[in-house]
């Protein structure tokens, strides 16, 4: 009797191995090869890691789940390309933990929205959308030029994202809250040494307001990045490790 | 370990909830003393109130010593999911129908101060609570009933099948606060939070053992099919929700956490547990579902039980490299891409092999139809799975997909899927657990069953006609060219083009929603009060003699 | 190990991996010795020997 009993929960975890052997199989043949890295991404010049403010923008993205309306992820067709820049590139998205490509667009796409609209235009929209584009369905986000920017964590971020294999060096790490407002207060001291810190990044005061670094001044910030760092001029499309 | 647990003398079970419960409410505790934001003390909060009543909870019980002679079944956490079930249904649907409204009537149901109010919170908060809140609580119920039935053994575990039910409703309120706190780990689907996500862990690796021990001490040789389902559906969701979820969390008193991942890896990571979501989720546990209450219902056999241990195999082999076709044309290599589709394409079979054998199930019991509304939601529910699966695998051709992805074509395949094939099918096994759960000899009414049935067809054709309308409309007019060779069509001018469309999808929805309230009506007088005299006698399901016996 | 090493090995001996342990399954299923089995399985969900029965 006993005997058959142990026979019988055998049986169970039989079928029990059976199917993680199955799904297991499926799912690490289909991942694992896009685990090495190198091979998976391709060669470009100008991708670089988030400011302090843009990754706290980021944040406030991922928030507010922006990413259930807008897709980042411009694909290869030529009506996509014609509407919104070149297509995305996996390098363009290799610093981003999570990623936001999206899988659906209610709003247009903003993987290149960075530099099409003015700062001001952002602002008027985000307060009110129909007051920038009538018809718009999307709803306001009036309460985040209320909302003081909270980035005193902003370290303990940057930590994270280095253990995560975001090239950040010790000095980026050090100044991570300092950085976080220097970013929108151009007339302020430390907005020379962000300038060092960060090449490539602009320092202006996002949201309209001098006086406080907001999470509007995050997000537009971040908005006003994507997309925009790449160098297309150095970009070889046609260079076999570009085509996969 | 079931036989030693489940003699009441030792009170194994009982102590190690309680050591669970006291190290939840001190980690609780910590956090919200040491939050680093405002949204993560108020989780902690909530986390501790829900460990102290908990406490409260387990300590009633214990006082009442040694319960009641043990009953053939455990019946009481069944009883408790479903009615978990009607409740999150209920709410899931309002949500869902308040975040149509949102696109239909953008000026009324927005408030700028609010943050919490908008579309990008309420959105997850509608997901989670229609797939995870009301999905998962119709599966536990569910499979704890059938793999009682079907193994003729009580559950397992003593109090543990409770801390499943209750672990598992703790994790859908914290995830369900947190969004609208702003908490998400914003991936689709696998929002909640990096400590949810570890108590979810906790709860789901009891729910297995209690699931398998019990299958250990049935009575039968074989292990009934539907079993097969369930335990693939719960092996599989721990398999992707812990790789899928792995991240480091800035600070353990803060909830913002980085995936592991980055880019197009945590893409493929984050799709090929979302699309398993749906193959592990939303169709092995409602398998498991149509291959217990249809042939129950039906009083017949399944059609062939060959054939379902093909369906079982060939669905989760195809299914689990199906993920890649969410990625058409992305930064993905192509080489998966492509993969994702074939898969897809030949899933397509084993879906309709699974079709067909639930609907044949009814041959020689076709008449039913017409007298069982709730046999009639249960096979309507197999057909819309059906039309799912065939639409699915054209949405993965890459062709279709170039026009199909990022309109409203996908979220009227899901829908179709989730109101049509989940939602009927849990309907159905709702309308036949109450009454056998209860002792009561039918529904209170099974007019309004058939009011139930009518509205939420009628709400869920308005649905998918007009997303399937709209979105294709959108995808060409985003891909128009006027004859100088310029696009045509500003993105705005796609929104404007889909106002009324957006309001007929509101309406379809709003009847599926008010075919849930008939329900939970019909459901709580069935529970509560005895069923009206005049029904007819046909009407009474195939259920056991047993019940009249008592 | 290489991203194509890997991906070749996906490609060819993942998949004919599983083509077999299909064909295993599907053998199972219609083993004729196993129709019995089956016949009696089919009727496990109807035959539930009673609600609170003994």
């Amino acid at each position: 009797m006993w005997s058959f009993h142990r026979w019988f929960e055998r049986h169970s975890l039989i079928l029990l191995i059976g199917i993680l052997v199955v799904v297991s199989i499926g799912g690490l043949v289909q991942i694992t090869p896009l685990f090495f890295i190198e091979s998976t991404i391709e060669r470009v010049e100008g991708v670089r890691p988030y400011t302090p403010l843009e990754l706290a923008g980021r944040q406030i993205y991922i928030r507010e789940g922006c990413y259930t309306c807008h897709s980042q992820m411009i694909r290869p067709l030529r009506d996509e390309v014609e509407r919104y820049g070149h297509y995305s590139l996996a390098a363009e998205s290799m610093y981003d933990h999570p990623f936001q490509w999206g899988s659906k667009r209610t709003g247009p796409d903003l993987a290149r929205v960075g530099g099409r609209y003015s700062d001001e235009w952002h602002r008027a929209h985000l307060d009110d959308p129909r007051s920038m584009v009538p018809g718009s369905i999307m709803p306001p986000y009036r309460f985040l030029a209320r909302a003081e920017l909270d980035a005193s964590r902003m370290q303990d971020h940057l930590r994270v994202n280095r253990i995560l294999r975001v090239p950040y060096t010790d000095v980026q790490q050090a100044n991570a809250v300092i950085d976080a407002r220097a970013q929108a207060e151009p007339n302020g001291d430390a907005a020379y040494d962000f300038e060092q810190r960060y090449p490539g990044a602009v320092v202006r005061d996002f949201d309209g307001d001098p006086a406080r670094v907001t999470e509007m001044d995050a997000l537009i910030a971040y908005l006003q990045m994507l997309g925009a760092g790449v160098d297309f001029s150095t970009y070889q499309a046609e260079a076999p490790e570009n085509q996969r | 370990m079931a036989t030693a647990v489940d003699s009441r003398d030792g009170h194994a079970d009982a102590f190690a909830i309680a050591a669970i419960i006291v190290l939840g409410a001190f980690f609780a505790l910590w956090g919200a003393a040491n939050a680093t934001d405002r949204a993560f003390a108020i989780q902690m909060w909530t986390a501790l109130t829900a460990f102290l009543v908990g406490g409260v909870m387990l300590t009633h019980q214990l006082g009442r010593g040694a319960v009641a002679a043990v009953t053939r079944y455990q019946d009481g956490v069944v009883k408790a999911g479903v009615i978990a079930s009607m409740f999150w249904g209920v709410a899931g649907f309002v949500v869902g129908l308040v975040i149509a409204l949102q696109l239909a009537f953008p000026d009324i149901f927005y408030f700028p101060d609010f943050g919490w109010t908008n579309f990008g919170r309420l959105r997850p908060l509608h997901t989670s609570a229609v797939i995870f809140a009301f999905g998962g609580n119709v599966l536990i119920a569910t499979s704890f009933y059938v793999v009682q039935r079907t193994c003729r053994a009580r559950l397992a575990g003593g109090l543990w099948p409770w801390f499943v039910f209750w672990g598992y409703n703790f994790f859908i309120v914290l995830a369900g606060t947190g969004y609208l706190l702003g908490i998400t780990a914003g991936r689709e689907y696998a929002e909640p939070p990096w400590y949810a996500d570890i108590w979810l862990t906790l709860v789901w690796v009891v729910y297995l053992l209690v699931f398998l021990a019990t299958i250990w001490r049935r009575q039968e040789k074989h292990i009934y099919v539907a079993n097969w389902f369930y335990l693939a559906f719960i092996v599989t969701v721990a398999l992707l929700h812990i790789v899928n979820n792995i991240a480091i969390p800035v600070s353990l008193s803060g909830w913002y956490s980085y995936s592991l991942f980055s880019g197009v890896q945590d893409a493929l990571t984050q799709w090929w547990y979302g699309h398993n979501a749906v193959g592990f989720f939303l169709t092995a546990g409602f398998l498991g579902i149509m291959y217990y209450f249809i042939p129950k219902r039906a009083d017949r056999p399944v059609y062939s039980y060959r054939l379902s241990i093909i369906h079982f195999w060939a669905l989760i082999f195809l299914y689990i490299w199906a993920g890649p076709h969410h990625l058409h044309y992305t930064a993905l290599p192509q080489w998966a891409q492509t993969l994702g589709a074939t898969f897809s394409i030949m899933l397509w079979m084993p879906s309709w092999g699974g079709m067909i054998n639930g609907l044949m199930t009814l041959s020689g019991a076709w008449d039913k139809l017409r007298t069982d509304p709730v046999l009639r939601m249960l096979v309507v529910s197999v057909a819309f799975y059906g039309m799912s699966t065939f639409e699915g695998p054209v949405m993965s051709i890459r062709a279709v997909n170039s026009l199909s992805h990022y309109t409203d074509w996908t979220i009227g395949h899901v829908h179709s899927g989730a109101l049509g094939w989940v939602g009927f099918v849990s309907f159905g096994a709702l309308y036949c657990l109450v009454p056998w759960l209860w002792k009561r000899e039918r529904l209170h009414s099974n007019a309004l069953v058939e009011w139930h049935f009518w509205l939420s067809t009628i709400g869920i054709v308005l649905y998918i006609t007009s997303m399937w309308i709209s979105g294709v409309m959108e995808g060409l007019m985003l891909r128009a060219y006027n004859e100088f060779g310029f696009l045509q069509y500003a993105f705005i001018e796609t929104v404007d083009a889909k106002v009324l469309l957006n309001i007929i999808r509101a309406l379809g929805g709003g009847l599926f929603a008010v075919g849930a309230l008939v329900m939970a009506y019909n459901l709580w007088r069935t529970a509560t009060g005895s069923a009206p005299a005049h029904e007819r006698a046909s009407d009474v399901p195939a259920q056991p003699a047993a019940v009249a016996a008592e | 190990m290489s991203y194509e090493q890997s991906a070749h090995f996906a490609e060819t001996w993942g998949l004919g991996l599983l083509a077999l342990c299909f064909a295993g399954a599907v053998l199972y299923a219609l083993w004729p010795g196993n129709g019995e089995k089956f016949k009696h399985a089919a009727r496990a969900a109807l035959d539930d020997g009673g609600e609170d029965g003994q």
